[in-house]
């Protein structure tokens, strides 16, 4: 809540986690059944899936600093298996708790102000943001004082804590989207309008069962006025939104049912209501956000040997063609990490790496870490004078694969592997995909491949170039794909082939549409730009050739 | 309509650990599949559904998993069974996690 200086507050969680060792107390003695508890569990981040409790711990828009990250990797050491699992919403997950430990891991988790606290449940999940925030070139403006603004004033709201259902915000600062603000409940995105800065907002965007891409509810909002909206957005659909239908219940539906117009126009109203309950404490808040996101100092540093490592070292000249990003400042750059080695589980990271991550950060890094909705790390302001010594590091680690944005830097969520939900398997088909493309993946270029285990859509397949979603046919394994589909500024679901793959083919089929697009692109192509000019047919002619040679 | 009895066996979660358990013949809870009570008749079924259900300190979420009964006992018929009878198929890399695996 908005009167919090620092949210949440140090004795707000111990409180929280108090309550909860209560709560599993109780719950091992009997004194409360698993239908009492569960609730209890999953407003603490607490899920029980295949073969072991899970632990989702949120990490606000995507930053970390490098005590953080210590803990992280401590609480993997002590408590579970020695790794965490990043995901696609800029959380972490430990698949091995016990739960009689977990009250134990959320006490050393609050040490540094890190928690599960809506990471689960029909609340506002954790805000998501630009993993490059404050660092990238094309930045208008650092999202996060205001992605940390909406945390504080959504945190334990007590309107919202029993919405419909889950509702997921992202805030981006940048012309090119890199929070996938379009396939979020709620998106905003800063903008500026005759060099004034506000917010464009976008509502009823989600993959899932349904996937809709979010639509533009009002172009320039006012800075002052983004919470009271935000707060009748929230109000309007929380009245209007269904109940009776868990798979209804998302907002995305809401307003397609109601029609954006009449949605927006029931905002308005709410929003008149709402406004003069914000007399403008939110708006010094801001400005105090502001100063503590403030970039660091980055001190003019010669570059010659970085150019000099280039030349002398193919690995480190490979590594940074891929994995560097544009910084705002000269001789800095934006150093990604992947956490794709070839063959490797998309996103997990041992302790021994992310301790090693955490000292690279205080040491070249200025103490600050992202976590990527592609599921990699970031050492976000790096000079490029430290990027040799950097490499080095990383490469001891098993950290320096040069594969940020290719073909084998494969979003895969934990499928049958872990999850109660799922209908197939993803990890595995991840890594056989990436071994298979790992050698002429640098020929390729850009190129997203996203992979689900289920229609929840966590892997994000929908907006990959190519998507492959895990379903359970008629007692097998089988792998539906799509082509197409774009997570960036102009979000595109991509659209299905046809018949589905066994999962023994499933790399094979991958394959071959990788080899059609090397032979149909014009130089220069991206995949999707050479699918929208040759259409679909090519590509499945690819993916289907056996069964037309047999048919022949 | 009720769904049509398939023969198999009672599976739950550990409440501790949460890992996979089996109802076995004597009423003990085990965590080799192979060790569980293959159960063919629905009057059977629903009586050790109850009696799982009777014991919340130790098994969450008990159901019935339909299973193939061998010589070296039940084995699991459906891949999702076979995957919680064998932990992920994709462990993370070999040195992590032997610790307390
Ligand atoms: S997409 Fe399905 S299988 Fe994958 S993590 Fe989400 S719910 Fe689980």
């Amino acid at each position: 809540m908005l009167d919090a200086q620092e949210n949440p507050t140090r004795s707000y969680l111990d409180r929280r986690v108090a309550e909860f060792r209560s709560q599993v107390q109780r719950r091992i003695d009997g004194a409360l059944t698993e239908d009492e508890f569960r609730p209890f569990r999953l407003m603490n981040g607490l899920y029980l899936q295949l073969h072991a409790y899970m632990l989702r711990v949120a990490i606000p828009y995507g930053t970390l600093n490098a005590d953080q990250l210590d803990v992280l990797a401590e609480v993997s050491e002590r408590w579970d298996r020695g790794y965490g699992h990043f995901t696609t919403r800029q959380n972490i997950q430990y698949n091995w708790p016990k739960l009689p430990d977990v009250p134990d891991m959320l006490a050393r988790l609050a040490d540094v102000n890190l928690h599960a606290i809506q990471t689960s449940g029909n609340t506002i999940r954790n805000v998501t943001s630009d993993p490059l925030a404050g660092a990238h070139a094309d930045e208008l403006m650092d999202p996060r004082p205001v992605a940390e603004l909406i945390r504080i004033w959504s945190t334990d709201h007590p309107e919202f804590q029993f919405l419909g259902r889950k509702f997921k915000i992202a805030v981006t600062g940048s012309p090119s989207d890199r929070a996938v603000t379009k396939a979020h409940d709620l998106g905003v995105r800063i903008v500026t309008r005759n060099g004034e800065t506000g917010y464009q907002i976008l509502v009823g965007g989600g993959l899932g069962r349904t996937p809709v891409v979010g639509k533009v509810i009002r172009e320039f909002l006012p800075k002052a006025d983004l919470l009271p909206y935000l707060e009748a957005v929230l109000s309007v659909y929380n009245l209007a939104g269904r109940r009776d239908n868990k798979y209804k219940a998302r907002i995305k539906i809401t307003v397609n049912e109601m029609g954006l117009e009449a949605f927006s126009a029931r905002v308005d109203e709410a929003f008149t209501r709402i406004r003069p309950a914000f007399s403008g404490a939110d708006q010094t808040l801001l400005e105090e956000l502001q100063s503590a996101f403030a970039p660091p100092v980055l001190p003019p540093r010669d570059t010659g040997g970085f150019d000099a490592a280039r030349r002398a070292d193919p690995g480190f000249a490979s590594w940074s063609d891929v994995n560097l990003r544009d910084h705002f400042a000269d001789g800095y750059a934006i150093a990604m990490i992947s956490l794709k080695p070839h063959g490797g589980v998309p996103g997990d990271a041992s302790a021994g790496q992310m301790r090693a991550v955490a000292q690279l950060a205080r040491d070249f890094g200025h103490d600050e870490i992202r976590v990527t909705q592609e599921q990699n790390l970031v050492l976000p302001h790096v000079a490029k004078a430290d990027l040799p010594a950097l490499y080095a590091r990383l490469k001891a680690q098993g950290l320096a694969t040069a594969n940020v944005g290719l073909a084998s830097d494969i979003i895969a969520c934990p499928g049958m592997d872990y999850c109660a939900l799922a209908t197939a398997r993803s990890i595995p088909v991840a890594q056989q995909i990436a071994e298979t493309l790992a050698d002429h993946e640098i020929e390729v270029g850009e190129m997203a491949i996203k992979i689900s285990g289920c229609i929840n859509a966590c892997g994000h397949h929908h907006i990959g170039d190519i998507g492959i979603l895990g379903l359970d046919r008629a007692g097998v394994e089988n792998y539906q794909i799509t082509l197409g589909g774009d997570a960036g500024t102009d979000m595109r679901i991509g659209e299905k082939t046809g018949r589905g793959f066994s999962y023994d083919e499933v790399a094979g089929a991958v394959e071959r549409l990788i080899h059609a697009y090397l032979d149909l692109r014009d130089e220069g192509e991206r995949f999707r730009e050479t699918l929208a000019r040759t259409g679909a047919e090519p590509f499945k002619a690819a993916l289907y050739e056996e069964d037309t040679a047999h048919a022949a | 309509m009720a769904k049509r009895f398939q023969p198999g066996i009672v599976s739950a979660n550990d409440l501790l650990s949460g890992a996979v358990i089996y109802l076995a013949k004597d009423g003990t809870w085990v965590s080799s599949m192979a060790k569980a009570e293959f159960i063919t008749d629905e009057a059977r079924a629903a009586a050790r559904l109850t009696l799982a259900e009777g014991q919340p300190e130790i098994a969450v979420g008990p159901y019935l998993a339909p299973a193939d009964d061998t010589d070296a006992g039940p084995v699991p018929n459906h891949f999702r069974e076979s995957f919680r009878a064998q932990g992920p198929s994709a462990p993370a890399r070999k040195s992590w996690g032997q610790a307390h695996a």
